[in-house]
């Protein structure tokens, strides 16, 4: 079968999909987005985080045909996801990274990485939501992503700064 | 292309020097995706390889028929044992016993039988299914009395290895005593003692990226193999000879790597995905799934050990008696080093003369075992430290006031006989456990008075509401012990390195290429850190891993930046060498200091002990590059003797201590740990932030093995919980806040003064939890994972 949807702004077509196909196995293999990561493969991880529609899922638990003529936002579409809803930056002097990003390389919030996409994307989703989260709100939006590395102390500094420099932001009436 | 390489280049925050918490050269690939792990290799006309594996622990094949397999659409071929190209058909880190595809006989659930290569995944799933292998059952092995009893069956009825000779039975790997002093004689000395038995469960490493990679066929009929693993040398010494190939035919570069902890030594697909590349002449994508994946490595020991501790009055330790039996499971993999480890280490961190120490790992058809982060001194730490509050409760002691009297300090002996010839600060690490305060009672209660309401997610069961604190208890617990840094027991244990100087855009720029795995743990950014430092540069590039270089030797036993980081100090002082010796040559009578002063390179210039400048580096350099590339080893260590387990055995020692506070729901037996402090000696932080985040992980998978980690092995020898839904690692949820309090005193024998810091502290953190836990509840508690029903039962 066709597939057709829009990822990260932009219209994605894949021919010759097979039914059983995933989502993530078509955003990976067939349209090269591979920064969405294939973990476990039953919704038990989180590594493979994107938004349908504005709603964090399990890439891999959503089967492609799902998908048809929805909108996405994976990893690679973060900072100018960020960008549009933040009003942050212009087009020409644009942050490469959303904030979200920044703040995990900042705090030392990625070891292996394997697990950082899908944080990543549920993170920003839980700041946009929930601005100034505490640290249980943290835990409980994060709580369907694994990580292996790191025992989850610098994930949780790094979704702190990143709330803690959007408000700054917001401070300095920038947003 | 086939893959895109990870190359790290980018400089850091601060000067990104050694001491300085330097940001991740990867840092920004990982957060936008772009980074390559092994299963984002992808290759224009690639098949998907697919592996299958025995339904059965053990079995004889009395037939496979691959006929309707190689009939279906999309299949490009089908292998079996009979199609292994060489009379080279089996592999293994240390004792080649494992086949490439099983040839008569399956020897635990989940062998690789057969491989299919199509153009779809899910076309080479269903192929696979269409294989029909005919076995017929054998009786299982899978405890000691099965495997040493009266009749058991010999797992490897022709083994020629060399702990073959030695070893009282066949289905036993290794065996190691320790022997020191008169345990008997001083075991009358003692005023109480304390025996106890103690189960450890079956860990798995759960690295959240699969086994994977990609053989890509060359046109001189050789392969290149991108991969993640944690020694690319290594794997390459194994694979070549099973492919019948050279070595120089085999070209290995790693690709990005999803985390290790011990569970990439062994290999996987390696030899399959390149069989397959070789026989379609396509390249071959592997890609496992978690269900897979815990079939496709090798898991931490399962442990039973008897332990009996002496001690007089006073709280002194008379002598301990030991007898750990870890099942290594249907192959060899790491099993005679992780005896050798947990043997060497069953005493833990404590002054005592008088021991008498056996460790044993036996061959059954349980899933094979071998490298765990932590590597058989975890389940010796699990033990020794029950025993010691055992002991100390029997005296009427504080039981951080008792490990204090027994503790090692620099020149203790171990049982070995080794001396312990650089800091070993257990009881100041125990003290700073204890001195922090501890965090506030009933975190659950939010609000006052009338408007109090309780958090349930601070509460044993969180979300699912099984409690509002009734029935709730606190305990604290804590714990100590001593890991091994380095390869042991007489290994050459060395790493190479080759950097180059060159100016590029008017820039010294310096590049750094070694085989070191870069697995997660930051070798890539101190790799760097140490360039910056020795070179006075602040562009450095890392080169990817690959084999074109000298090995590094493996990223495990907390050596990495021990060895590896040695072997770049090392070569960059090699390669400061010559950048001076072109300096003199070429602007040698421009200043007198050239031919006389001590001269260093700082801030990209050459410069006197005092500061002068005498030339930049890129005036020094001009158009043609330096590279220098040497070896390095870290000083010998000796083997233990078979007997007496006395020897020079290990390289450098790494201690770390826990405090647990938990609150467990007495009723429901579940435990939520509150906090789990560590102090830690790293000897020198060679990026402190980056130190702290291995702390707190290696923390957390201990935390993992005291309260719910465990793969599920029934009686037939079958794995039952092959899935992230029911093999549990810790959550957000699951883990505490972790204060980490880094000690940095140098050992003089290592760069830096440091000390490999990976590994100590998961050993020390899955007693505490325990001991917690135990002072919640006054349960005896022997086994790991605990279960609820061990609390209520």
């Amino acid at each position: 079968m066709r597939v057709t949807f829009t990822v990260n702004g932009r219209r994605h077509e894949a021919d010759d999909v097979w039914e059983g196909e995933s989502l993530l196995y078509v955003l990976r293999e067939r349209m090269g987005l591979p920064g969405s990561k294939n973990a476990c493969e039953q919704g038990e991880c989180g590594s493979c985080t994107v938004r349908l529609d504005g709603e964090p899922v399990c890439a891999c638990l959503v089967a492609a045909g799902q998908a048809e003529g929805r909108d996405l936002v994976t990893v690679e579409g973060l900072p100018e996801y960020a960008r549009k809803r933040d009003g942050t930056g212009t087009e020409e002097g644009a942050a490469e990274l959303a904030p979200v990003q920044q703040a995990f390389i900042d705090a030392g919030a990625v070891q292996c990485g394997f697990c950082t996409p899908g944080l990543l994307v549920a993170a920003d989703e839980l700041i946009e939501r929930t601005p100034q989260p505490s640290d249980a709100d943290i835990r409980e939006a994060l709580s369907g992503n694994l990580c292996r590395c790191t025992g989850y102390e610098k994930i949780l500094d790094a979704v702190r700064l990143a709330a803690a420099r959007q408000d700054a932001e917001k401070v300095e009436g920038k947003v | 292309m086939a893959t895109k390489l990870n190359e790290a280049t980018g400089t850091d925050r601060a000067e990104g020097r050694v001491g300085d918490s330097a940001l991740r050269p990867d840092g920004t690939l990982k957060v936008t995706g772009e980074f390559a792990y092994s299963s984002d290799m992808w290759h224009e006309d690639m098949l998907w390889g697919c592996t299958l594996r025995s339904p059965h622990a053990h079995a004889e094949i009395l037939s496979i028929d691959i006929g309707e397999a190689v009939k279906q659409d999309g299949v490009y071929a089908v292998l079996t044992y009979d199609d292994l190209p060489t009379e080279q058909k089996n592999y293994g880190l240390e004792i080649q016993d494992t086949p490439a595809l099983a040839h008569g006989r399956v020897r635990h659930h989940g062998e690789p039988v057969a491989l299919v290569a199509a153009d779809h995944p899910e076309t080479a799933r269903r192929a696979a299914a269409k294989i029909r292998v005919e076995y017929r059952e054998l009786p299982v092995i899978h405890d000691e009395e099965s495997a040493i009893g009266e009749g058991a069956a010999v797992l490897h009825p022709d083994r020629d290895d060399h702990h073959a000779g030695h070893v009282p039975h066949p289905n036993i790997v290794h065996r190691q005593p320790v022997l020191r002093g008169d345990v008997r004689a001083a075991a009358e000395r003692a005023d109480v003692i304390v025996s106890g038995e103690y189960e450890v469960g079956m860990q798995d490493q759960a690295f959240l990226g699969p086994e994977s990679g990609l053989a890509v066929p060359s046109e001189d009929g050789g392969v290149d193999l991108y991969v993640a693993t944690q020694w690319l040398h290594s794997d390459l010494r194994q694979i070549a000879p099973v492919l019948g190939l050279p070595e120089d035919k085999v070209r290995m570069t790693l690709s990005g790597v999803g985390g290790a902890f011990g569970g990439r030594e062994d290999l996987s697909m390696q030899i399959h995905a390149c069989l397959l590349a070789l026989r379609t002449g396509k390249p071959v994508k592997m890609v496992y799934n978690r269900s897979e994946s815990f079939f496709g490595h090798v898991h931490r020991h399962p442990a039973k050990l008897w332990y009996e501790h002496g001690a007089t009055r006073e709280g002194k330790l008379t002598h301990i008696r030991c007898r750990i039996v870890l099942d290594g499971g249907a192959y060899a993999s790491a099993s005679p080093a992780v005896v050798g480890n947990a043997s060497s280490h069953a005493a833990g961190p404590y002054v005592v003369d008088d021991v008498e120490i056996e460790a044993l790992a036996l061959y059954t058809n349980n899933p094979p075992c071998g490298a765990m982060r932590g590597f058989g001194a975890v389940q010796a730490c699990f033990a020794y430290e029950a025993q010691m509050d055992k002991v100390a409760a029997e005296l009427g002691l504080d039981p951080v006031e008792f490990r204090q009297r027994n503790a090692m300090s620099q020149g203790a002996t171990m049982p070995t006989g080794q001396t312990v010839d650089a800091p070993a600060p257990v009881a100041e690490l125990l003290r700073r456990v204890k001195a922090r305060p501890l965090p506030p009672e009933k975190q659950w209660e939010t609000g006052a008075g009338d408007a109090m309401s309780t958090d349930v997610r601070a509460l044993p069961g969180g979300l699912s509401n099984t409690s509002h604190g009734e029935g709730v208890v606190r305990g604290v617990g804590y714990a100590v012990g001593i890991k091994n840094v380095g390869f042991s027991e007489g290994f050459d244990d060395y790493s190479t390195a080759r950097v180059r100087i060159q100016a590029v855009g008017g820039e010294p720029v310096v590049m750094v290429h070694t085989a070191a795995a870069e697995v997660g743990q930051g070798g890539v950014t101190v790799h760097q850190q140490i360039a910056r430092t020795e070179l006075g540069v602040t562009q450095v590039t890392i080169q990817p891993a690959d084999t074109q270089v000298g090995s590094a030797g493996s990223t495990s036993a907390s050596r990495q930046t021990y060895v590896t980081g040695g072997a770049v100090k090392h070569v960059c002082e090699l390669l400061r060498e010559k950048v001076l010796a072109r300096g003199r040559e070429r602007l040698g009578t421009y200043h007198p200091a050239w031919a006389t002063a001590e001269l260093l390179l700082e801030g990209g210039k050459v410069v006197t002990e005092g500061g002068e400048v005498l030339a930049a580096l890129i005036d020094v350099l001009g158009d043609e590059p330096l590279e220098a590339e040497s070896e390095w080893r870290h000083r010998p260590t000796e083997a233990f003797d078979l007997v007496t387990g006395q020897g020079f055995g290990h390289v450098q020692y790494s201690f770390a201590a826990h405090r647990a506070v938990v609150e467990v729901d007495t009723e429901l037996g579940l435990v939520k740990v509150i906090e789990l402090a560590c102090a830690q000696d790293v000897g020198k932080a060679m990026n402190p932030d980056a130190v702290v985040g291995q702390i707190q992980g290696g923390t957390t998978q201990g935390l993992g093995l005291a309260v719910m980690e465990e793969i599920v092995v029934d009686p037939q020898a079958k794995v039952r919980n092959p899935s992230f839904t029911d093999y549990l690692i810790p959550t957000i949820l699951d883990t505490p806040t972790i204060p980490v309090d880094v000690l940095e005193l140098a050992d003089e024998h290592a760069p830096y003064g440091l000390r490999g810091a990976g590994e100590a502290p998961t050993l020390s953190s899955t007693p505490a939890v325990m001991a917690a836990v135990r002072a919640a509840t006054g349960r005896a508690l022997p086994r790991v994972p605990v279960r609820p029903e061990h609390i209520v039962g």
